[in-house]
């Protein structure tokens, strides 16, 4: 189990070993002592290993990860996951703005609150906060799923496209397009779905929480909408 | 891009550290801000009131300071620190000393006066200004810094922050303001005066003005919500005060800690790493639009 210290070795070294990694190696976890905030933690990783962040990570933390599963046992600076194509990552804290920025594809797991912008332009990403996210979340998102366990801020889902949001506490405001759709048998299985992969399930009731869409009347141009652009 | 950190002390035995502790953190941001950086600290207080002067180079300045002194006449205390000085005079002076340096050191710059306040911006990397003026060296109870990435005007010291427009007052500031032009010729009409074109400085007299007009330091952050347009993460000293205040929008980065020892403010979090019991402390992004203020007692 490869250990590194980024009080004695540089962080460019670590993400190079990161790079090297083959899929089929045998080095599956790694662990990472004294990240100190900095950026670009554990980023750009193609091979199905577990990176274990031991405090807080700057900003891009396992940004445009594959196959990964990187675990920050912390809070995460801004942009963290962003662009994620699969794999995992889990952040034991709080996140800071544009978590999960227009990622593809995996999970993200907050296990705290995240800040304004998280999943804005999200493209396939599954998200899960425990806690609240900020204002102007899930901005132009366009597939993959938010899920939060607490309350959204204002303009929560403005110039949404298919993704859906699932929000158990309070919205402070819709963004523009974005409105409640009913919540069917198919989206509660799909929020315990999520729950599960984060390792949630059972802690909250997925009748609880409301479903937000795109009411579908911004994304083409219709020159009855002409006064919102 | 600019970096931005304070420090707030509530632990007066930290007060010793306050200037290692500050250019730790101004040091971090240089890569938020490599062209030239400030700093303000609160040190212990005068009878007299301090003047933060600043010459092109240390020589022009001793000269400036003593002829300054021997019109004054009388016991002046002044201590040189590289391109800056700060003197300490007789309060009743204080128009009397700036109105002879206007007329006969106009080269030379007042940077801010006030009882605790001292002032110092140069352009270079961070770490080499904090060395130059001894940041490290010096003891008090708060201090805010900034470093600067000049992206639309040029690298001079006048740009720098914090920028001071009445006694023990400075800001510095993250972000660009959209109405400072408007807000200028507004503040200027309540006989208020400018140094430079800098947005900045708008805000920093937009906050001397409320204040002037008998609003607390929160209360002032609180009504430049509705008259400061753009962009903008502020952090604030006065006398006995320390706030932070972020735009509606949110967009420049902020973080915090609190302990029962200091309050702490940082572009990043990784300014906060090399703080005593940072693990400890309670870390937050303060939240758009809501004023924190903090007073000592």
């Amino acid at each position: 189990m490869p250990a590194f210290d980024l009080h004695e070795r540089p962080l460019r070294e670590l993400n190079r070993a990161l790079h090297a990694l083959r899929t089929d190696t045998n080095e599956t976890l790694w662990r990472v002592a004294n990240p100190d905030g900095r950026h670009s933690i554990a980023v750009g990783l193609d091979a199905p290993v577990t990176v274990e962040i031991g405090g807080n990570a700057g900003y891009y933390c396992g940004g445009m990860n594959k196959q990964a599963t990187v675990i920050v046992h912390g809070s995460a600076g801004v942009g963290v996951a962003e662009n994620m194509m699969s794999g995992a990552v889990h952040v034991h804290g709080d996140a800071s703005q544009s978590a999960g920025a227009t990622a593809h594809g995996g999970l993200l797991a907050i296990y705290g609150n995240a800040g304004s912008r998280c999943g804005i332009s999200m493209k396939g990403i599954d998200i899960v906060v425990r806690g609240s996210i900020g204002h102007l979340s899930a901005f132009m998102a366009q597939a993959g799923t938010l899920t939060v366990l607490g309350d959204a801020g204002e303009a929560l889902g403005d110039s949404l496209y298919e993704a859906r949001l699932y929000i158990r506490g309070t919205v402070k405001s819709l963004g523009a397009d974005c409105i409640e759709k009913p919540m069917r048998d198919e989206h509660r299985a799909q929020v315990y779905a999520k729950l599960e992969a984060a390792g949630l399930a059972g802690e909250v009731d997925p009748a609880e929480f409301r479903r937000y869409g795109s009411a579908r009347q911004l994304y083409h141009f219709h020159v009855d909408n002409a006064g919102a652009y | 891009m600019c970096g931005i950190v304070g420090l707030f002390l509530k632990n007066p035995e930290l007060e010793p550290a306050l200037g290692t502790l500050l250019s730790g953190m101004l040091a971090t941001m240089t890569e938020r801000g490599p062209d030239s950086a400030g700093f303000a600290v609160y040190g212990p207080d005068t009878v007299g009131v301090k003047l933060t002067l600043r010459g092109a180079d240390s020589e022009m300045l001793r000269e400036a300071v003593q002829a300054l002194s021997a019109h004054l006449g009388g016991e002046t205390q002044t201590v040189m620190r590289d391109t800056h000085a700060v003197l300490v005079i007789d309060p009743a002076r204080m128009d009397e000393a700036k109105a002879w340096l206007a007329h006969h050191r106009p080269e030379i710059d007042l940077v801010g006066f006030g009882r605790r306040m001292e002032i110092f911006k140069e352009t270079g990397l961070p770490a080499s200004v904090a060395a130059r003026f001894d940041l490290a060296g010096m003891a008090g109870t708060h201090g805010i810094g900034h470093t600067r990435m000049a992206t639309e005007s040029a690298v001079t010291t006048n740009g720098a922050h914090p920028f001071s427009t009445g006694a023990d007052e400075c800001l510095v500031h993250n972000g660009s303001l959209s109405n400072p032009n408007d807000l200028r010729r507004r503040l200027e009409r309540e006989g208020l005066r400018f140094a430079t074109r800098n947005d900045t400085e708008v805000a920093a007299g937009y906050l001397t003005w409320r204040m002037r007009e008998g609003a607390s330091l929160a209360e002032a952050l609180e009504a430049g919500l509705s008259d400061l347009d753009g962009f903008y993460t502020f952090v604030v000293g006065t006398r006995t005060g320390f706030a932070v205040l972020r735009d509606p929008i949110a967009c420049k980065p902020a973080v915090m800690a609190e302990t029962d020892d200091y309050v702490a403010f940082g572009s990043e979090y990784r300014v906060l790493v090399g703080l005593p019991g940072i693990d400890a402390a309670r870390v937050f992004e303060p939240e758009p639009a809501k004023v924190y203020a903090w007073e000592r007692h």
